[in-house]
């Protein structure tokens, strides 16, 4: 019974950073304010909701949990990289627009901006 | 408690994958589209858990662990080619 | 030894989770673990930067409580700003000074600043040793700067002795 309440309680707080992530993402101002939503509050949510199966699942069929340990390790070593490299990629991104409107032309004209 | 708390959970995911969706369509910059396009995988990561609790399946799980590592690659290809203009260097 | 396995922990993890995630660890999957856990490590030899060991346990797993610790409140204080008026948010980018100058443990660090508090790390400056860091919402650089090498940076060099 009380787990089944801390299951209960993990996955409303993990679906609800889950979409707390997603509302940053969608409306704060600025890509770099934006990248702050899913690196942080979206793995956390998705690492309780992971934590919600492991205790579900080891409860139901006893079969450990082993497995969602494997899932969450890799998306909390995998949030700061790729948060890391869209950072690069968007700083890259805004020195090529710079360039392009200060006059200087690029190999690629600065495609795909929009 | 978990017939109640489980649909909840899943609209919530649902709810954040349609926003994911939107800010990808609007960008307005690439690296946005891909940080929408990397979220929204996490997210259905977080849907195929919910669907595993559902479910009562084991399956599922296996489901998750390619989503998550085809997600962070494709991630990763992607600002490597914002990066460089290419994939492989 | 260290040519048959250069990174005996590393070869463990592979092999551990090679049968965590194989349907049932029988014979056969227990072998290509294994094939897997020696062949890795020396065909990825030459991505791996050079060799870091914990000199302290003890100040590995404190450090690790905290960095846990924070992830939570972390969470619970960009929630209140995620919902509350963008116009009220003052982002901005400021410079962390490193004392750190391996490799890894800088990654590492990078990656703590990634999940904790507000702050995103962007960029690591070899030339000048600092870390590029982006805060969702900032009023005091220096001070900012001082608890990240306060709360995680000379944790991590007691750590790692380096």
């Amino acid at each position: 019974m009380l787990l089944e309440i801390l299951i209960g309680l993990l996955l409303l707080g993990g679906a609800a950073f889950v979409l707390l992530g997603s509302i940053g993402l969608a409306r704060l101002p600025d890509f770099f304010m934006r990248l702050h939503g899913p690196t942080k509050a979206t793995t956390l949510g998705v690492g309780a909701l992971v934590l919600a199966s492991l205790l579900h699942v080891g409860t139901e069929e006893g079969t450990g949990g082993l497995r969602e340990v494997a899932v969450m390790l890799f998306l909390f070593i995998t949030a700061p990289i790729t948060a890391h490299l869209l950072a690069k990629a968007a700083q890259a991104e805004e020195r090529r627009r710079t360039a392009t409107q200060a006059g200087g032309t690029l190999p690629d004209g600065g495609k795909g901006t929009g | 408690m978990l017939t109640l708390t489980l649909p909840i959970a899943i609209g919530a995911v649902l709810l954040a994958m349609a926003l994911n969706l939107w800010r990808m369509a609007i960008g307005p910059t690439r690296p946005d589209r891909i940080l929408a396009l990397d979220t929204l995988s996490i997210n259905t990561i977080a849907l195929v858990m919910l669907l595993d609790i559902a479910l009562g399946s084991v399956v599922y799980l296996e489901a998750a662990l390619i989503l998550a590592a085809m997600g962070f690659v494709g991630t990763v290809a992607l600002c490597k080619f914002i990066l460089s203009g290419d994939i492989i260097e | 030894m260290s040519h048959v396995l250069p990174r005996p922990g590393l070869s463990l993890l592979i092999l551990g989770l090679w049968l965590v995630l194989a349907p049932a660890p029988t014979t056969g999957q227990v072998l290509i673990g294994l094939a897997l856990a020696v062949a890795l490590p020396v065909l990825t030899r030459g991505f791996w930067p050079g060799r870091v060991r914990v000199r302290r346990p003890l100040a590995a797993l404190r450090l690790l409580g905290v960095v846990l610790a924070d992830i939570v409140t972390a969470n619970l204080l960009v929630a209140r700003q995620v919902l509350g008026p963008p116009e009220r948010l003052r982002p901005g980018f400021f410079a962390v000074p490193l004392e750190i100058h391996d490799p890894f443990v800088a990654t590492l660090l990078g990656s703590i600043v990634s999940l904790t508090p507000g702050t995103v790390s962007v960029d690591i400056d070899r030339e000048r040793g600092a870390l590029q860091v982006h805060a969702l919402h900032i009023e005091d650089p220096a001070a900012a700067a001082a608890q990240i090498k306060s709360r995680y940076e000379a944790p991590l060099k007691e750590v790692f002795a380096c």
